[in-house]
């Protein structure tokens, strides 16, 4: 046991003598949850908005009060001519136009047919659909408590009005969605890429020759590389919890327990996929490059973290099935955010726990194979 | 008393033959110089000895012990130098050792004199709390060489261990090799340098995975009637078919 003991102590020392390894394993997991958290952001703040008005009557400075009177919207001037609005894009000053029609009011009150047009910039349509909710939202506001004082539907008609809800995330906070997110990609980062870079360096270096032809068990070698690794992993989630709990104001609705269970599972199937990497490639570099691609890109892109995996092509939806950290994040919110149980999460800690043996395994027997 | 015998061992790659039925023996204390051109099987041989890869047929013994069946036990009574710097950059000279000497299961208490005794012997008392990657080539060779005998195993095997390293530092380096031996560590060693080839009690030169020529350095020269190793070496590699040189 000795000799595992003063091999544990060599990885501390070659992560805590390398200041970029230090920086990267416990200063950029902070960085990434408060970068995330406040500057990733789906939420829509202060959008300046511009007003074409030909009629200037009391319905459409009241819309216009409804909206700069809100959190989300602020105005920022009045157009004079409708040929101005394509210029005010250009210079991107403004969020989104709103055009009225002639005679508003009358419109409204007699014949019924009143419009108002919601002008928004289309290259970035994420922002543009929710600009537009949003508007679309506070001007039915608007109708309903005219309808309403005014009695103007005792004609008869009172329209359907659809009241949404969301559940779980009631103020449409983004740190919902990205906590989860986070922790997965940064414990991935750090059990597999962190993991196969540095077996993959004492391979570089020639020093595993030496282990392998040392007596010491090849089995010891590695798992004395994952002890160091595994620790700055639970730092790091306690870290993340911490942060999210107490600066992003996203509470652990469900069982910490059952939290902390999943993402010991989870930490430990991306060390097997740090090992199977390492025992595939013979350079830091490639090691870097293949877990960096491989892993992290995807995880980005297909784990639901940033774009919704519902709607995207049929391929890349299948593809992003095999990505362990999808099933994370999913498990994740379940627990973290809406507070579920364990039985919400079963199929989710199946695939995990069959996926973490499934690469251990191949590494196992890979790792042996070099031995030969 | 024979530390080394390899009887018939080959190593087959798929359809290509690395190391071709080769058949030798190293006494205890001697210095066997291993040569050959680049792939002409040495480092395969090697690590054949050194349990690293399993021989596809022939038989080897090394310190007592079968290599094929019990590499474990090989591995504990050998010590390895490879052609590669094998000591941690960013660990201290007595923590690269302490390592080592851990891995190999020298008592802590032993490791603590003798570490002392050793870097004295080698003039290094002030450079025991430095990182090696503060210290020349040449140093860190001699500290890895150390190293790798620092619990006093049965063989040495050096792979390519002067690669790089200034003739001042080689001479030293040969030195330390000598007292090797005289302490009775028996010393298997690959090298490019002929003029070291010189310094072996024994030489083999290995051509397309066979032992082309094994004896003392003065026989070979009179055999093949030439002035130096450079010379004989050139010879045979000359009939090699994948003319590494």
């Amino acid at each position: 046991m000795r000799e595992f003991r003063i091999f544990v102590q060599k990885e501390f020392f070659h992560i805590f003598r390398d200041r970029w390894t230090t920086l990267i394993l416990l200063v950029l997991p902070v960085l990434m949850i408060i970068l995330f958290g406040f500057g990733i952001t789906t939420e829509i703040r202060n959008t300046k908005f511009a007003v074409y008005d030909p009629s200037r009557d009391a319905a459409t400075q009241e819309i216009v009060n409804k909206l700069e009177s809100s959190d989300y919207f602020t105005l920022d001037s009045y157009l004079s001519s409708p040929g101005d609005i394509e210029q005010l894009f250009k210079e991107g000053r403004v969020g989104f136009v709103i055009v009225f029609g002639e005679k508003f009011y009358q419109s409204m009150l007699h014949t019924g047919d009143a419009k108002i047009q919601l002008i928004a910039d289309g290259t970035d349509p994420n922002t543009a659909s929710i600009l537009t909710n949003y508007a679309t939202a506070l001007i039915n506001t608007y109708q309903q408590e005219l309808f309403a004082s005014q009695l103007i539907a005792e004609s008869g008609k009172r329209g359907i009005t659809a009241e949404t809800r969301l559940l779980y995330n009631p103020t449409l906070k983004s740190a919902y969605n990205i906590v989860p997110g986070i922790m997965g990609m940064i414990l991935m980062l750090i059990c597999a890429i962190m993991t196969s870079v540095s077996i993959a360096r004492e391979k570089e270096l020639g020093t595993m020759e030496v282990l392998l032809v040392s007596p010491m068990k090849p089995f010891l070698i590695i798992l004395s590389k994952l002890v160091p690794y595994f620790t700055i992993s639970i730092i790091n989630y306690i870290t993340i919890l911490l942060l999210s709990v107490f600066v992003l104001k996203v509470p652990i609705a469900g069982s910490l327990v059952l939290l902390t269970a999943l993402s010991l599972l989870f930490i430990f199937v991306s060390l097997s996929f740090g090992i199977l990497i390492s025992s595939l490639v013979e350079k830091q570099i490639v090691a870097l490059l293949i877990s960096g691609m491989l892993l992290m890109m995807p995880a980005v892109f297909l784990s639901g973290l940033m774009f919704p995996v519902e709607s995207m092509p049929q391929v890349l939806q299948w593809f992003s099935h095999i990505l362990p950290v999808k099933w994370f994040i999913i498990a994740v919110r379940n627990v973290m955010i809406k507070g579920l149980g364990f039985s919400s999460i079963i199929k989710e800690v199946a695939i995990l726990t069959g996926m973490g043996i499934i690469i251990l395994m191949a590494s196992i027997k890979k790792f042996k194979y070099r031995l030969e | 008393m024979k530390v080394i015998e390899v009887e018939n061992l080959t190593k087959r790659f798929g359809s290509f033959t690395a190391v071709d039925n080769i058949s030798f023996s190293v006494e205890k204390g001697e210095i066997f110089g291993f040569l050959g051109a680049n792939g002409a099987g040495k480092t395969t041989a090697m690590r054949m000895l050194c349990g690293l890869l399993v021989p596809t047929s022939g038989k080897g013994v090394v310190a007592g012990y079968d290599i094929q069946h019990q590499s474990e036990k090989v591995k504990a009574s050998i010590g390895y130098m490879s052609q590669k710097f094998a000591l941690y950059e960013d660990l201290k000279v007595w923590e690269n050792i302490r390592l080592y000497a851990g891995i190999y299961g020298v008592p802590e208490k032993e490791t603590k004199e003798r570490t002392d005794m050793l870097l004295a012997e080698l003039g290094f008392e002030k450079e025991k709390e430095s990182l090696v990657k503060s210290l020349p080539l040449g140093w860190r060779q001699k500290l890895a060489f150390s190293v790798s005998i620092f619990h006093n195993p049965e063989i040495v095997f050096l792979d390519e261990p002067t690669g790089g390293v200034d003739p001042v530092t080689r001479r030293q380096f040969w030195e330390m090799i000598y007292k090797a031996s005289e302490r009775g560590i028996t010393v298997f060693v690959t090298t490019h340098y002929m003029d070291e080839a010189e310094y072996c009690n024994r030489v083999s030169i290995m051509v397309d995975g066979r032992i082309d020529a094994l004896d003392s350095p003065s026989a070979l020269r009179r055999e093949f009637a030439a002035a130096s190793m450079d010379e004989v070496f050139r010879h045979l590699a000359r009939k090699s078919k994948n003319n590494g040189l």
